[in-house]
Parts: C-alpha cells; sequence; structure tokens
C-alpha cells in the first residue's frame, strides 16, 4: 500500500473532533501517549485502524485521525477479528474497557485471543462502569460499594492478564495511565508484536472511582506496591531495589535482598517462556499481598489466525487455480435438455 | 466393481401404465437411511428428464429411539412428465419401514394408492412400540383401503447376502437399498446411477459396495418376478426449457449464488456463521472453496458472526452472515450497527419453526416481523425472500446488488423447506449473467476533507476502504450528523437521519422488477404469497384457473420495500386472500400500508401447504362449496393413522 510519510508529528494523529472525556479523566493520558507512540511506528495513518466497543474508553477512536469504527458494546474484538482477516495489511487496534472486555464481551475477547489474531488490544481498565454512570465492574474489588452494589460487590473480580494468559495470549503486559513513559514503551512493544497483542492500562476515573489505582500511582508507595518487569532479570523491587520475589515451591514469596538472600536466588523475568505458567504466576500477584508486575508479562510466537487463512486461501489458489464457477456448477451428475 | 452374481436387469416384461407424474414418500426410522433412499430416487428422477421436487422431513434428534413415532424420518418425491412446483400432496405410493412410519404417513396415502410395508419390522414389539395393538398389516381395511405390498424386505436381503462377508448387522442396513429398488422397479427407474454414487461413496469398501447394489437389484428382481406386483407405471420426461440441468438444493443454491455475486462485483467473499439448524450446510458448501477467495470463519457465536462480517465489509469485502431465526435474534443489534453505519452485509435467514428453539428442522415462515421491524430504533432495511430451492441462486444475487447500490444490509429469507428440497436448476452461463457494479472514492489529496455520508441520487454514502490516502473517518452506532457522519445529538439532526435512513429503503423499490401477476390483470381473489409457499400457491390457483375461477396469483420477491405497483394490483381484485406459514405476518403489514381487508389463510404444522387445502380455501373465500374431491381418509383408515399432520 501506500509509504510512510516522512516525519508525521503527534498532532497529525489528532482528529477534528472535540474530546468529550472529564476533565482529569487518564483516558486523556492514554490518548496523548498513543498519538506519541504512532509517528514512531512508521504506519501510515491511512493503514490504522481503531475499532472499539462501547465505554467511556471507547470514545478513543472518534479523537485519531485514522480509520475508526465506535462498535457496540464488547464487540469490538469480533469486529476487528473480520477486518483484520480480509485486510491483514491494516494495523488494527482495539481499544475496550474492563466491562466492555470482560463482562459483555467476554466471549469474544477469549476467543480473539485463543486465535491470536494480529490486533492490538488495550483494555482501559477502571474497575467500574463510567459511562452508566458508577456500576460495579467485573474488576471492581469484593466488598467494592457502588451504585448498583450499595451493601458492597459479593462476586470475585477477575483479573485482565490472567484471563489473557488462561487463554494463552502471546503477548500480555501492563502499565499505568500517568506513568507515560513506561505506557509508551508498551503500547510500542505491542505494536511491533505480531498477533494478538493484549495490555491492561491501570486507568483512573476521577468522577465514580477515584483513587482506585492510588497505590500503584502514588509516589510514596509505588515503589512497594509495583515491580517492573525486566526480561531475562529477577524480580527486584522496592525504593532501594532491596527487595525481591523467589519462588517457595510453586508460590512466589517476599524476600529482603542482603541477609544471605542473593539476586541469583530470586524468580527471573522471562517473557519468552513458551508456556504460559510464569507469566501466569505473575498475574497472579496482587495488591496489597504483592506487588504488582508492570511491563510485558509475556512475548511469544505462534500461529496468527489472519495470517493462516490468508496463507489457505494462497496455497488454494495455486494448487487448483483460482476457481471457475461455471466449471463447479457443470461438475456432478447433470442432464441436457434438447 | 460388483461381483454381484444377479444379472443386470434394465426392462420389465409386465404391463406398464403411462401416468403425468408421481408422489413417493420412503418413511422408516432416523437410522433407516430414508434420507439417502429418497435423495437417489430424486436424481435418478431427474437424470431421467422428469421435473422434480423434494420434501425431507426428519426429526430434530440424530437418533431418536429405535421404532418410536418421533424417530421418523421421511423423504417425499413429486416427479413429473410436467412442469411441477410442489413436492406433491397426496401419496401415490408410501414405502414404510416400521410401524411407527406407517402410523405417521398412512393419512398422505390416497385411497387406492401403493403401501409397500418391510414385514419383517411389523413383529409385536414394533407395532406394540408405535401404539398399535394388533398387527395393523393384518388389517382389512388397509388391504382394500390401498394396494398393499407386504415385502420380507430384512430376509429378502438377507438372502440375496448370504455369501458377503458382512456382519448381520451391516447386511441389515442395505434394507433401505432394497426399498429403493423395489420402487425403481415400480417407476421403471434406471438402477445405474445409483450403482455409480454406491461405487463413489464406498469406494474403499468393496464388501459394502457389492452388498447395496447386490440388494438394490435384487429388490428389481423381487418386483419383476413376484406375481404381487402385476404391473409398474412410467413418468415420461418433462418438456424443461433447453439446457444443462443440475439437481440442487436450496442451501447449495444460496452458497453458489453468493459466490457467483462476489465474482460478478468483483470481490471475495467472506462468511461469518455459527452452526445452526437449517442454515449449517451453506457454511460447509462455502468452506469448500478457498481456491475461489471464499474465506469463512466459525465464529464463537452469532454475535461474533455477524459483527466479523461488519468487519469485513468495512475492509472492503462482500460480507455474508447466514442463520435462523434464533441466531437472528441474537444479531438484532448488530444489524441494527450495520445499518446505522450504512455498510453493505447480507444476512440470510433460513427460518424454522419458533419461538425459541421451536421445531429446528421443520419449515416456517413466522420470521417475516423480524425481518422488517425486529430491532430497536427506526431501523429499516431491504427484505428478500426466496421462492424455491434453485431460486436462492438468483435472490442472492439481487440481494447483493441491492446490498451495494445502497449500502445496507439486506435480510435474506429462505427457509427449511426451501433450504433442504432440490429441484432442477437450468445451470446459467456465469459470463452472461449481469456485473455488479461497485464504486469505492479514490485517495484525496492533503486539505480535501472526504465527507462520509455525503449521499447521491438514491441517497446511498460512499463506500470508503481503509487503506486509501486522505479518507480517513470515524465512524459508529452513535447518530452522526448528515454529510460529515461526525456524532450528532441535535434534534433536527436525528429526524432528518431517520427520514433518511428511510427513504434510503423506499429508494430500492425504483431499482427492482414491478410486480407480476399470474392470471388475469382483475377479477374476484388474488392470491398474494411469499417465500416457500410459491409451489403450492401457484399450482392451487392454475387449477382454479383452469376451473374457470376468476382468481390471480402474486408472489413477492422484495418484502421491504414492496414493488411500487403492488397497491394498484391489491385494488384489482375483489379479494385478497394470503396464505402463510405464520398467524397472519405479511396480511398485516399489508393491511396496515394500504387499508385492504386482505383474508388470511395460516398454519404452522413445521409442513408445506397441501394444493388442495389451498383450492378448498379459495373456493371457500369465493362462496363455492368443496370441490368435490373424495376425503382422503376413511374413519376406519384414520385409526390406523396418526394425526394429520404430524410429521414425522
Amino acid at each position: 500500500m501506500s509509504t510512510a510519510p516522512a516525519a508525521l508529528t503527534p498532532a497529525d494523529f489528532a482528529s477534528d473532533q472535540d474530546i468529550r472525556w472529564c476533565p482529569g479523566c487518564g483516558d486523556y493520558a492514554i490518548l496523548q501517549v498513543m498519538k506519541k507512540v504512532l509517528p514512531q511506528m512508521g504506519v501510515p495513518r491511512e493503514n490504522t485502524v481503531f475499532i472499539s466497543g462501547i465505554g467511556c474508553s471507547s470514545r478513543f477512536p472518534y479523537y485519531m485521525n485514522t480509520y475508526g469504527v465506535h462498535s457496540i458494546h464488547g464487540r469490538a474484538p469480533a469486529m476487528a477479528t473480520g477486518l483484520k482477516s480480509v485486510r491483514p495489511d491494516l494495523q488494527v487496534w482495539v481499544i475496550t474497557g474492563d466491562g466492555d472486555a470482560l463482562s459483555i464481551g467476554g466471549n469474544h475477547f477469549l476467543h480473539c485471543i485463543r486465535r491470536n489474531v494480529d490486533l492490538k488490544i488495550i483494555l482501559f481498565n477502571n474497575r467500574i462502569y463510567g459511562l452508566t454512570k458508577g456500576q460495579y465492574s467485573p474488576t471492581s474489588p469484593l466488598g467494592k460499594v457502588t451504585k448498583s452494589t450499595p451493601y458492597g460487590a459479593i462476586d470475585n473480580p477477575l483479573s485482565p492478564t490472567s484471563v489473557a494468559i488462561g487463554c494463552e495470549a502471546t503477548f500480555v503486559a501492563r502499565s499505568i495511565d500517568v506513568n507515560v513513559k513506561h505506557l509508551g514503551e508498551t503500547l510500542k512493544r505491542a505494536a511491533e508484536h505480531k498477533g494478538t497483542a493484549f495490555v491492561e492500562v491501570y486507568q483512573n476515573c476521577n468522577v465514580f472511582n477515584d483513587g482506585a489505582w492510588d497505590y500503584a500511582t502514588d509516589k510514596n508507595t509505588k515503589f512497594d506496591t509495583v515491580i517492573e518487569l525486566e526480561h531475562g532479570k529477577p524480580l527486584i523491587f522496592g525504593k532501594n531495589k532491596d527487595k525481591g520475589i523467589r519462588l517457595n515451591g510453586t508460590e512466589p514469596e517476599i524476600v529482603e535482598l542482603g541477609k544471605g538472600v542473593n539476586p541469583d536466588d530470586l524468580l527471573f523475568h522471562d517473557e519468552k517462556s513458551p508456556e504460559p505458567t510464569h507469566a501466569y504466576l505473575l498475574s497472579r500477584m496482587r495488591h496489597p499481598e504483592f506487588p504488582e508486575p508492570i511491563g510485558v508479562f509475556r512475548d511469544v510466537d505462534s500461529p496468527k489466525y489472519d495470517l493462516e487463512l490468508n496463507h489457505q486461501i494462497e496455497v488454494a489458489r495455486s494448487k487448483r487455480g483460482p476457481g471457475d464457477l461455471n466449471a463447479l456448477f457443470n461438475s456432478g451428475e447433470t442432464w441436457t435438455v434438447a | 466393481m460388483s461381483t454381484t452374481t444377479i444379472d443386470p436387469v434394465t426392462e420389465t416384461h409386465k404391463e406398464v401404465h403411462q401416468i403425468p407424474s408421481a408422489t413417493v414418500r420412503f418413511a422408516g426410522d432416523s437410522g433407516d437411511g430414508m434420507q439417502l433412499t429418497g435423495e437417489q430416487f430424486t436424481r435418478t428422477s431427474a437424470l431421467l428428464g422428469n421435473d422434480v421436487s423434494t420434501f425431507p422431513d426428519f426429526p430434530a434428534e440424530i437418533r431418536a429411539p429405535r421404532g418410536t413415532l418421533a424417530g421418523v424420518s421421511g423423504f417425499q418425491v413429486h416427479f413429473s412428465s410436467t412442469d411441477i412446483y410442489t413436492p406433491g400432496d397426496a401419496l401415490d405410493a408410501l414405502v414404510v419401514m416400521n410401524p411407527a412410519a406407517l402410523k405417521t404417513n398412512l393419512s398422505d396415502l390416497r385411497k387406492g394408492g401403493i403401501l409397500i410395508a418391510n414385514l419383517d419390522n411389523f413383529q409385536k414389539k414394533d407395532y406394540e412400540m408405535a401404539g398399535y395393538d394388533a398387527n395393523p398389516l393384518d388389517s382389512e381395511v388397509l388391504e382394500h383401503t390401498y394396494q398393499l405390498f407386504k415385502v420380507p424386505m430384512s430376509k429378502l436381503v438377507e438372502t440375496a447376502l448370504k455369501g458377503s462377508p458382512l456382519t448381520t448387522k451391516e447386511k441389515d442396513r442395505c434394507k433401505n437399498f432394497f426399498a429403493l429398488g423395489l420402487v425403481y422397479w415400480l417407476y421403471g427407474r434406471d438402477l445405474a446411477p445409483t450403482i455409480r454414487y454406491v461405487n463413489e461413496k464406498f469406494a474403499t469398501k468393496p464388501d459394502i459396495i457389492d452388498a447395496n447394489i447386490t440388494a438394490l437389484k435384487a429388490a428389481w428382481n423381487c418386483g419383476e418376478t413376484t406375481d404381487a406386483f402385476a404391473s409398474s407405471y412410467k413418468v415420461g420426461k418433462a418438456k424443461l426449457p433447453p439446457g444443462t440441468y443440475k439437481n440442487i438444493s436450496g442451501n447449495i443454491a444460496m452458497a453458489w449464488g453468493l459466490m457467483t455475486a462476489a465474482r460478478q462485483s468483483g470481490k471475495d467473499l467472506f462468511l461469518g456463521s455459527y452452526p445452526i439448524t437449517p442454515a449449517s450446510d451453506i457454511l460447509h458448501e462455502l468452506s469448500k472453496y478457498k481456491n475461489y477467495g471464499v474465506r469463512t470463519l466459525q465464529a464463537e457465536d452469532e454475535i461474533a458472526a455477524i459483527c466479523s462480517a461488519i468487519g469485513a465489509a468495512y475492509g472492503g469485502h462482500m460480507a455474508i452472515t447466514t442463520s435462523s431465526g434464533p441466531g437472528i435474534a441474537l444479531k438484532g443489534e448488530a444489524i441494527g450497527l450495520a445499518i446505522m453505519l450504512e455498510l453493505p452485509l447480507l444476512v440470510i435467514n433460513i427460518q424454522r419453526g419458533g419461538p425459541s428453539t421451536g421445531l429446528p428442522t421443520k419449515t416456517e415462515q413466522a420470521d417475516l416481523f423480524q425481518a422488517i421491524v425486529g430491532r430497536n430504533g427506526e431501523s429499516p432495511m431491504p427484505v428478500i425472500a426466496a421462492r424455491s430451492p434453485a431460486d436462492c441462486f438468483d435472490v442472492a444475487q439481487e440481494a447483493w446488488r441491492i446490498s451495494t447500490r445502497f449500502m445496507t444490509p439486506v435480510m435474506v429469507l429462505s427457509d427449511g423447506y426451501i433450504a433442504n428440497g432440490s429441484e432442477p436448476w437450468l445451470i446459467p452461463d456465469v459470463t452472461k449473467l449481469p456485473k455488479i457494479e461497485i464504486k469505492h472514492p479514490g485517495p484525496l489529496e492533503s486539505g480535501e476533507k472526504f465527507l462520509p455520508y455525503r449521499r447521491d441520487e438514491l441517497l446511498s454514502r460512499p463506500w470508503a476502504l481503509p487503506g486509501t490516502k486522505g479518507l480517513m473517518h470515524r465512524i459508529g452506532g452513535l447518530e452522526k450528523q448528515d454529510i460529515t457522519g461526525n456524532v450528532n445529538y441535535e434534534p433536527e439532526n436525528h429526524q432528518h437521519m431517520t427520514n433518511t435512513r428511510a427513504k434510503k429503503v423506499e429508494n430500492v423499490a425504483t431499482q427492482i422488477p414491478l410486480q407480476e401477476i399470474e392470471g388475469p390483470p382483475t377479477g374476484d381473489l388474488l392470491v398474494l404469497s411469499w417465500g416457500g409457499t410459491y409451489g403450492a400457491c401457484k399450482t392451487a390457483v392454475e387449477e382454479c384457473l383452469e376451473e374457470g375461477l376468476a382468481v390471480a396469483h402474486c408472489h413477492l420477491r422484495w418484502l421491504n420495500p414492496f414493488p411500487r405497483n403492488l397497491e394498484k394490483i391489491l385494488r384489482s381484485y375483489k379479494k385478497v386472500l394470503i396464505p402463510e406459514l405464520n398467524m397472519g405476518q405479511l396480511r398485516t403489514f399489508i393491511r396496515a400500508k394500504y387499508l385492504i381487508d386482505a383474508q388470511g389463510f395460516n398454519k404452522v404444522k413445521g409442513r408445506p401447504f397441501a394444493v388442495q387445502e389451498l383450492v378448498s380455501e379459495i373456493r371457500k373465500q369465493l362462496g363455492l362449496g368443496s370441490n368435490g374431491q373424495p376425503a382422503r381418509e376413511t374413519t376406519a383408515v384414520a385409526e390406523l393413522a396418526g394425526a394429520a399432520d404430524n410429521g414425522g
């Protein structure tokens, strides 16, 4: 298709539409980071498509000067699967939220991941239904008091990364809206991945669930509550890099470095591990018992549905020719009336 | 390949009666191979030059308990030396493999018709399972009302296959070929097409080939040599228009019509589908043709099926989703999205009995309300319906032509009767079929603004493809501003866009043919029909016309919008009768739109209309009495038969 024009800027990726998120919403930061990342990826704007479902995050495509579809609740992965199946030349992003992806769209989310369609799924997790004004979501913690749970939520929340890894996602990462540098690097890694790339972004809803991620963003606590993953490196955290994660049997445990514990004793991060077990273990490390990992949990290669489908077409065409309808219709048993 | 010692048989030496047409039904247990038997009889008859029409009727269970009424599977074939449009009303011959089949099918056999029963399956436990106190084959009434042939099929097959290495159970499975061979003899059919089929189908199993062919020939010889069968019948070739024909089912014709539409419009085809009876065969068929550029996605659910198709349409492909009523219900929200996005898409509904899971394997045309108005908001979409198996081929292309011309999803209606039934199809020359012109806007230089909702004279918007420079735009399910497509909630704009979407669908009427009438242009009564009831309504009206009644027939292809001249036609007759396999859905629309007091003739019994019930209704509407046809069954016979129309 077309070649990348020289030196696109973030402004080139901004549409002419007024942005209608609440002032202070975490979505603004994610939008800004996306506009900064895309010019670096070398994909022309006309070859970039954003598809979303329903929810605050799903307004995202309107604000990008690319192709975009604001579809229906939960169905963006299905629509994107169809698009990518016929147009593997396009870079397709799916923008979704915790309710959109894990509640109403749960089925499409898991099947899209299992097919490993080459899509970039960015899940804005604010642990609340914002657009419908404050009901609990499938990632809201137990006991969460909302308009629809005045006595506290009694259903166990899902971990988006656990779900994705459970479906054997080939790329799984997590980042935080306000951590713009880390978010930019994470989105870039997702864009570079071939296959379904799933990124959970901790996003603050300052109107209906303000402070949900404070533990992970507060400058006084974040060194103890967040652990940044680096491929091939041991899991070390803390302001003074003095704590680490060690495996005790099959369970992770927090240990203090020194006092007889060396970095070599710690769990080493391996995002290329062919089995999802290691990545799943990381996804089970939840606040407050553990620091929560951010960065790339898993990045492996596996057949991609869209490429496989188009490969089948090419092979069939080269083996059997482009197909002759007249020959097909006249095949098998026919008879002629004079 | 066959090593059978039975001499090949060709011609009968017994008396042969020439008859214009006949209707035969094979009925037995779900595991008895009745569908295969019926299909073979149909192929052979079509190859002999008869016009044919079929009605397969089978239970939803794969294998219902043996010998039960619920487990009866039937296949009806109407074959003729003249044009026919229905699988026939009353049966001329009925083959029953067990007492349950007798009970559920006998009421359809005409008085004096041929009844062939597999005597070996009428043991005490068999007839008790079917609810008989005594062996119904011993009934004198049966003997006197029909030409009854009690044939010990299982034993005859066992004898014929004495030398075969097959197990007893395997041998017994050949008895459907025996039944087929017997009926082949009865109607002077050639065995060669079925022998060819058996050789191909069981190419790797020579013992099975031998056994089936032996059973087939043994039955033919049984007919020829047994004194019981005194004479046979001959149905000559039909005078069909010249050309090459193929026997085709509705679902295959639909699949091929879709592939043809893709080729004629220069597009590759994408199908998003989820398995559902009776639509799955379209998915199966299309999945074979990857070298034709056909991409099929068996989606995780009905919603993903249509949403993936919408994604493919957005990407510039010919997009289709296939389903049946329950699946269409799930797709409702996404159909609304396609209406808002104004993208071309075919939503194909192979209707079945409803509501909910309803009658999965039985036919009904009760999804017309769903098709026309079954979505939230003001959400009009064109609706087209196929009238017969072969017609699906044309309807698929017509639907895609309108869908792309107007940038709108189109609902295509078929039903289980059309989908599984078959008829001869005059094979077209694809190079002579009309092209479907599709334009996509080209790239724009920087500075020019692309307007995704700027419309042409028919109110259609441009189909801009991702990857085209300068056409970047955003669309979605939210109401949008006219011309720009930007999100817009203004009151006047919503009214304007609602009117525009409605007017666009109304404009379809300018691009479809005017309604044709079969029969005189004015008269006492017009029969108005749609979908799979075409053949029965046409035949019924023809019969009434021959009788000198002032009646005519209109069959609608487009249900939304209606043809421009429909109102004028409706007002040209004193009465309008709308027979439907629903409780009056088209009638509701006709009454609402034209304020015409149309009368309904409605049933939902999972079976098509019989011609005679329509003739009776037409006569009744005209104030005439019965046409003097004798009732099909006497009270005594009724005792042996289950309730009429109980399917089976």
